[in-house]
């Protein structure tokens, strides 16, 4: 075993704003949608709109980051070992059997999240932020209309937006319960906090230098 | 401790982007002042009638009065006889019908249903005297009175039955004298009394906007902004800008908020974002009827019962009548939420001999428009439904003759004969009748544009935006965020999150159990 520096500053700092950004947008957004009453409406759509808006912020400075660093690769979904992972956690997890793959600074995302993380970051994110935008600069029928982008009604937008945010809470319920699947049960916790992570020595890959920040 | 406090400011400038990002439109901050100090002065007649010479003489008739009013405004009667007040129709352009005159001359309504033969009664509120049927002579400018408008003295009043002319008791004299522009009293003398009584027809018109509070209407609150009608309708040549639906087709000369509050009146974008689909009035306008009641149905069916063979009346428990022997039924309503449509400016209208089909209310005039029509918006309107007499055979409405001037001329409010009523109102109006009549259900479109109320009673986002009951509840046709949404998502969604925590609890639970078994057997 052996400390590493596994979650860099920056990729923390997007983890957690992203999480509070979406927890709040599911709030606001599903208030807006009338499923409840908390902020009252007209906050809750003013509240929504800003959240929005540095969520985009925030995706914009999350590509660059992922692009420069390299850190996109992480994500590149694979086949290999997706059947173990599975079997882990349907089976192995019960039986206090180990992970099946050592995670490492180079790897720190086993199959399944690589498939999920993957779906979420080129289907469900960019599906919620482009009807979220397409929301929010709806043309309505209206006077002197320029006619660029023919969208003929709000419903469809709304109705990919809702799907979108149904998926995104369905997503957000799981992510919370597998942060518990970790070495122990607060690890993966401690780890996105700190940044650092208790790893198990793993053969093929000789300890990162990583200066720290 | 260093890292938490980096985080936050990043947050805390994401945010602050966010914010500037946002569109945000520049406000004048202070247009409602620039309003106010705008109508705080009041417009002063630059003259002092009481001291010209042409006013300070008994008048025997009315008539001689504008003759005395045109010895110095030359050139306004020609004005006056061109407006729809005196000539009591426009020509119009109505979709799907093309052009047609039309006006109270000739249209139907669904109270006391037309005036054609009921001149005497009716024409009280013409801007003329003695338009007491249709051999009236509108090329007379003589009978132009000019008092019902100009009248400051508040004695001016039109005799019951009197074709327009002014009541007996009337000191032309001394109103001749006090004459200026026009009062809130001079407008709704006539338009808050239309259908019979007061705010019988409009709901959003009537005696309490003689002084208003501030809660009534919040332009015209005599403690307040004291606006008069004519601030807003303003007028050119004496053609006064604005118009109502139940007569008029097309979409111009129509009063409009955005005149003084511009088209962004709000700070937040979002609500001015409303404005290209809702009207000013739907949000401002939250209730109608607010002081007096108004009448939502009336029923001509029940008409003609008697007591010992007299007429009588019956009062609802509120003292307002429920039934006439001359009139029928009626169900009146006091603050109430509006009815609310699409309006793109045009509507069409029943005219008298235009074909009706029983089988369904007939809707005896329509206001177009729905949410794709780039011109519409969403207006408050109060809906009159009414069941009125209809000729069975030839398949259009009755104008009935209801109006008694002599003994035995059929009118039915003297008569109670419908087959009479309708022998002698077809006559005038020149269609045939059957001699079979019926009656038909119809309703009236009217929409609510007065009686602004002060802001903080504006409609609130959820008395739309929400899933059920809402005042947008029947209007269809479109998505209204927070009221519509698809009920195969909302399953499918819900459902996944079922799923989705049922397997958290089930994984979970598991994990707990095969832990603590291990534990046990360890």
């Amino acid at each position: 075993m052996r400390k590493e520096y596994v979650y860099q500053a920056f990729e923390r700092f997007w983890h957690w704003t992203q999480a509070a950004l979406i927890l709040f947008l599911g709030v606001t957004g599903f208030e807006i949608h009338g499923t409840f009453h908390f902020f009252g409406y007209a906050q809750a759509v003013h509240f929504h709109n800003i959240a929005a808006i540095a969520f985009l912020i925030l995706i914009a400075f999350a590509i660059f980051w992922h692009f420069s660093t390299g850190e996109w690769r992480q994500y590149i979904p694979t086949l290999t070992n997706l059947r173990a992972q599975g079997e882990y956690y349907v089976l192995g997890i019960f039986r206090n059997s180990p992970h099946p793959l050592k995670k490492s600074v180079l790897s720190k995302l086993n199959p399944l999240q690589k498939l999920v993380y993957a779906g979420l970051k080129l289907l469900v994110i960019p599906v919620i932020a482009l009807s979220g935008l397409l929301y929010m600069f709806y043309r309505y029928p209206q006077r002197y209309e320029v006619i660029a982008l023919r969208i003929e009604s709000l419903r469809t937008i709304a109705l990919i937006h809702t799907a979108g945010a149904f998926l995104l809470v369905a997503f957000f319920i799981a992510h919370l319960y597998l942060i518990t699947t970790g070495r122990t049960l607060t690890s993966n916790l401690k780890a996105m906090l700190t940044g650092f992570e208790e790893l198990e020595n793993e053969p093929n890959h000789a300890p990162e230098e990583r200066s720290q920040p | 401790m260093k890292r938490i406090f980096l985080a936050l400011i990043g947050a805390g400038a994401l945010v602050g982007l966010a914010l500037v990002m946002l569109p945000q439109r520049a406000v004048d901050p202070t247009p409602q002042a620039r309003l106010k100090q705008q109508y705080a002065t009041k417009v002063k007649s630059s003259v002092d009638h009481s001291k010209f010479d042409q006013l300070k003489r008994p008048f025997a008739k009315p008539q001689e009065v504008t003759a005395a009013c045109l010895t110095c405004h030359n050139g306004r009667a020609g004005e006056v006889m061109k407006s729809s007040h005196w000539t009591w129709t426009r020509t119009e352009y109505i979709e799907g019908q093309g052009i047609r005159t039309i006006g109270k001359k000739n249209a139907l309504n669904n109270f006391c249903i037309g005036i054609e033969g009921n001149e005497q009664s009716c024409n009280k509120c013409h801007a003329g005297y003695g338009y007491g049927d249709k051999n009236f002579d509108f090329k007379n400018p003589l009978n132009i009175d000019c008092l019902a408008c100009h009248d400051n003295s508040d004695t001016y009043l039109k005799a019951n039955m009197g074709a327009g002319m002014p009541d007996l008791k009337v000191d032309l004299n001394k109103v001749a004298e006090h004459v200026g522009r026009p009062t809130r009293v001079n407008c709704v003398t006539c338009h808050g009394f239309g259908g019979g009584g007061n705010n019988v027809k409009h709901g959003d018109i009537e005696k309490a906007l003689f002084e208003p509070t501030r809660d009534v209407d919040v332009h015209m609150a005599s403690e307040g902004e004291n606006l008069l009608c004519v601030d807003c309708h303003t007028a050119e040549k004496h053609q006064i800008l604005g118009k109502m639906y139940s007569l008029s087709s097309m979409n111009r000369n129509r009063v409009s908020c955005e005149t003084c509050h511009s088209e962004v009146p709000h700070k937040d974008d979002v609500l001015n974002k409303h404005m290209l689909k809702v009207a000013c009035q739907t949000c401002h306008i939250p209730v109608y009827a607010k002081v007096n009641p108004t009448k939502l149905r009336w029923d001509w069916s029940t008409a003609g019962k008697l007591k010992d063979g007299e007429p009588y009346e019956e009062k609802d428990a509120s003292g307002t009548d429920s039934y006439l022997s001359i009139k029928g039924s009626f169900i009146w309503g006091k603050k109430l939420k509006p009815d609310y449509v699409w309006s793109n400016g045009t509507a069409s209208h029943y005219l008298l001999g235009d074909p009706v089909d029983p089988s369904k209310p007939l809707k005896i005039n329509e206001l177009h428009g729905n949410y794709n029509d780039p011109e519409a918006k969403i207006i408050p309107v109060k809906i009159h439904r009414a069941k009125q007499i209809y000729d069975t055979e030839n398949k259009y409405l009755i104008q009935p003759k209801t109006v008694s001037t002599k003994p035995g001329d059929g009118g039915y409010w003297k008569e109670f004969n419908w087959q009479r009523a309708s022998e002698e109102g077809m006559k005038l109006a020149g269609l045939p009748y059957s001699g079979k009549y019926g009656f038909i259900e119809t309703e009236m479109t009217w929409p609510i544009n007065h009686m602004v109320s002060p802001k903080g009673q504006t409609v609130a986002c959820t008395e739309c935006h929400i899933r059920e009951g809402g005042r947008l509840a029947e209007l269809k046709g479109f998505y209204l965020p927070g009221r519509d949404f698809s009920s195969l998502i909302e399953r499918l969604g819900g459902g996944m999150l079922l799923l989705t925590l049922s397997g958290v609890f089930v994984h979970g639970g598991a994990r707990y159990w095969t832990s603590r078994k291990r534990k046990g057997g360890e």
